[in-house]
């Protein structure tokens, strides 16, 4: 059994325009100490997926169906108190932004202590030494002279180490990092990744890697997922995906990517905007914004089906296979990224 | 910390000054001779000639206020009023515990009241009873203290007989027949009721703001998806969060209220420091007048003091800033 399994997840939010479907359909699956990576653009869906399966998204104006199997059991319809014992303690989640995430007035140790306390029956002083435990891990140094200080005396990578340090903390089966480097600058970005590569050896969860930068996939995923306009567009496993991506979408943000190992004057940008989730486009969702449209996919739009020659790939998309070949052919030198 | 405080206390004492000569300043720009209305109606040049001397007006203002100033900082005395010839220290010692009672007493109705309220509808806006606390709040906001005084005073006590037409009672001794801590709640229950509703409904859409703002915080969800009921993430991070400037401004209104608490004094008849200081602004009496500023400034400076040490101690961000 998968460890989570999302089949047909759609989120709708009633908003005084109409609904607005930000997720619409959306199936993964994740096995234990495996890394999915979900890619797409700001707006494509990926962190409302993770937040429905948190149950984290606001109950007034949502309405969500399909399920999302823990274990094998529905978080979706599960009560608030079960879904509490799951939260921080089987499923951790990371923010993007590190310099709100924590609570500015209470010191990191308590906000860590807390995240113990809420699941487990230990004394205050075990949990503070399970807290400097953790700091430590997660690299803050003399963590014991840190743990009494307040989220305004860290730096923003310093931050985002506590943050992945109160996710760990129950040593959680699946951490959801919902773009932990986004809001970094570039070199904290790689201390992060790689402390997070490190810490899944070390601790053994799952990760579920949100992000719109392909790069961030190529270095940690094993599966990913690139969803375009709430739907999945285009989904493998990572070394299939970067050796013949299928869907022209893929191919953009692969063009978008800049490289040390080529010389590109420009770099290739894919035109127009993403579709507005009230009313999206008939036909295929990226059709407006794709270089091969053709007649059929403004009409139907294209399920999500098996590559002939390859079982564990799936992609959305009309075009004929030559063509594919073709293209992607192009951008085979992106093989080497993954 | 000690630097902290030292700097907030210079700052104290620069605003006391500035407050003390803006007042003598003011009172001689006012084209009236307060020796002539010591003297009374049928006031006679000597009369006024001798009184001009006697209150020391015939010297510069400068030195009148250097006199001053040397009185009040070396014999902590503010002098003598111009027409009762009564010690100022008296009088604003008898009217500082009037205007305490109905400043402090209602101030705790105030947040007795906005504290529920306003965390509530913040937390089920558009309910009813957010609907019903904004309604409350436009009035409260538009209606002034001298209105509601007298629609109090005509319906509670003069129709309805539940309370005494204004007046205040003593809360230790008995003066003139009332005294002790019922009689003067009682008697203050208007007054403070009155004197609370401007409040109430300012500080029930703020605090109701605050809330609702901390509510939409990237740290309550990291709180939410640590797994933490609902009551701890309202309690100790949206609150602890949304309350903080709260302290802050209840400190400053404190000093406010001390300039509305006028009102209120009035239409109630209560002798506290706003009914004295109108009482001596119209006979031209600037001993009381000054002597009420200078209490009213030093109070405000003291609350504010308290507020800022108050804060630093509840607020990490400002602890070693």
């Amino acid at each position: 059994m998968a460890l989570l399994e999302v089949n047909d997840l759609k989120t709708h939010f009633r908003t005084d325009d109409g609904i607005v479907k930000a997720v619409d359909g959306v199936s993964f699956s994740i096995e234990k100490g495996q890394t999915l990576g979900i890619v797409g653009e700001s707006g494509s869906g990926k962190s409302v997926t993770c937040l429905t399966i948190m149950g984290l998204n606001s109950r007034v104006n949502t309405i969500s169906s399909g399920a999302a199997l823990w274990k094998g059991k529905d978080l979706l319809k599960m009560s608030t108190r079960q879904l509490r014992s799951v939260r921080g303690d089987d499923i951790a989640m990371i923010f993007q932004d590190p310099m709100t995430s924590l609570n500015p007035v209470k010191s990191i140790g308590a906000q860590l202590i807390e995240a113990i306390l809420l699941h487990r029956d230990v004394s205050k002083k075990q949990a503070k030494a399970r807290a400097l435990e953790l700091l430590k891990a997660v690299g803050i140094p003399r963590p014991e002279r840190r743990i009494d200080d307040y989220p305004h005396q860290f730096s923003g990578g310093m931050r985002q180490r506590v943050m992945i340090a109160m996710a760990l903390i129950n040593d959680p089966d699946l951490l959801i990092a919902d773009e932990p480097t986004t809001a970094l600058d570039v070199t904290t970005q790689a201390q992060i990744l790689n402390l997070m590569t490190k810490l899944q050896a070390d601790f053994g969860s799952a990760i579920i890697m949100i992000t719109h930068d392909l790069g961030v996939i190529a270095e940690i995923a094993d599966e990913v997922v690139v969803m375009y306009a709430a739907r999945v567009a285009e989904q493998a496993p990572i070394d299939n995906l970067f050796r013949r991506p299928h869907h022209p979408y893929t191919w953009g943000l692969l063009g978008s990517l800049p490289r040390l190992d080529t010389d590109v004057e420009r770099l290739i940008q894919i035109q127009g905007q993403p579709p507005s989730l009230l009313n999206p486009p008939k036909g295929c969702r990226f059709h407006p914004r794709c270089p091969y449209v053709m007649e059929i996919c403004k009409m139907t739009e294209p399920d999500l089906l098996p590559v002939s020659h390859d079982p564990e790939h799936f992609q959305r998309c009309h075009l004929d296979e030559d063509t594919k070949d073709r293209e992607a052919a192009k951008l085979t030198h992106m093989g080497d990224a993954a | 910390m000690i630097r902290y405080l030292i700097r907030r206390l210079l700052w104290a004492c620069a605003l006391f000054v500035v407050i003390t000569i803006v007042t003598f300043v003011i009172f001689f720009m006012i084209p009236v001779n307060p020796a002539k209305q010591a003297c009374g109606q049928r006031a006679t040049p000597t009369c006024i000639k001798n009184t001009t001397h006697t209150l020391g007006l015939d010297r510069p203002v400068s030195i009148q206020y250097l006199r001053f100033m040397d009185r009040l900082v070396l014999h902590l005395n503010l002098g003598r009023s111009f027409v009762t010839r009564q010690s100022v220290n008296k009088t604003v010692l008898n009217a500082a515990p009037v205007s305490a009672s109905l400043v402090f007493g209602g101030a705790i109705v105030w947040m007795l009241i906005a504290l529920p309220v306003g965390i509530l509808s913040a937390l089920r806006p558009r309910s009813t009873l957010d609907r019903t606390a904004m309604v409350f709040v436009l009035i409260g906001i538009s209606a002034h203290p001298v209105w509601i005084g007298l629609i109090f005073l005509y319906f509670f006590a003069f129709k309805l007989g539940w309370f005494q037409i204004g007046g205040y009672c003593n809360f230790f001794h008995p003066v003139g027949g009332c005294g002790g801590p019922v009689q003067w709640a009682w008697h203050m229950v208007l007054p403070w009721a009155t004197f609370a509703i401007l409040f109430t409904a300012l500080y029930v859409r703020m605090i109701r703001a605050n809330v609702m703002e901390a509510s939409n915080e990237d740290y309550v969800r990291t709180a939410r998806a640590k797994g933490a009921p609902e009551w701890i993430v309202i309690r100790s991070h949206i609150l602890r969060n949304a309350l903080l400037p709260v302290v802050t401004m209840l400190g400053m209104d404190i000093g406010v209220a001390l300039g509305t608490a006028i009102f209120t004094e009035s239409v109630y008849g209560l002798p506290g420091l706003g009914k004295t200081a109108l009482d001596s602004i119209s006979s031209f009496d600037l001993p009381v007048t000054q002597g009420i500023v200078v209490f009213a400034t030093l109070s405000i400076i003291f609350f504010n003091l308290i507020v800022d040490l108050l804060y630093a101690v509840i607020d990490p961000r400002i602890r070693l800033t």
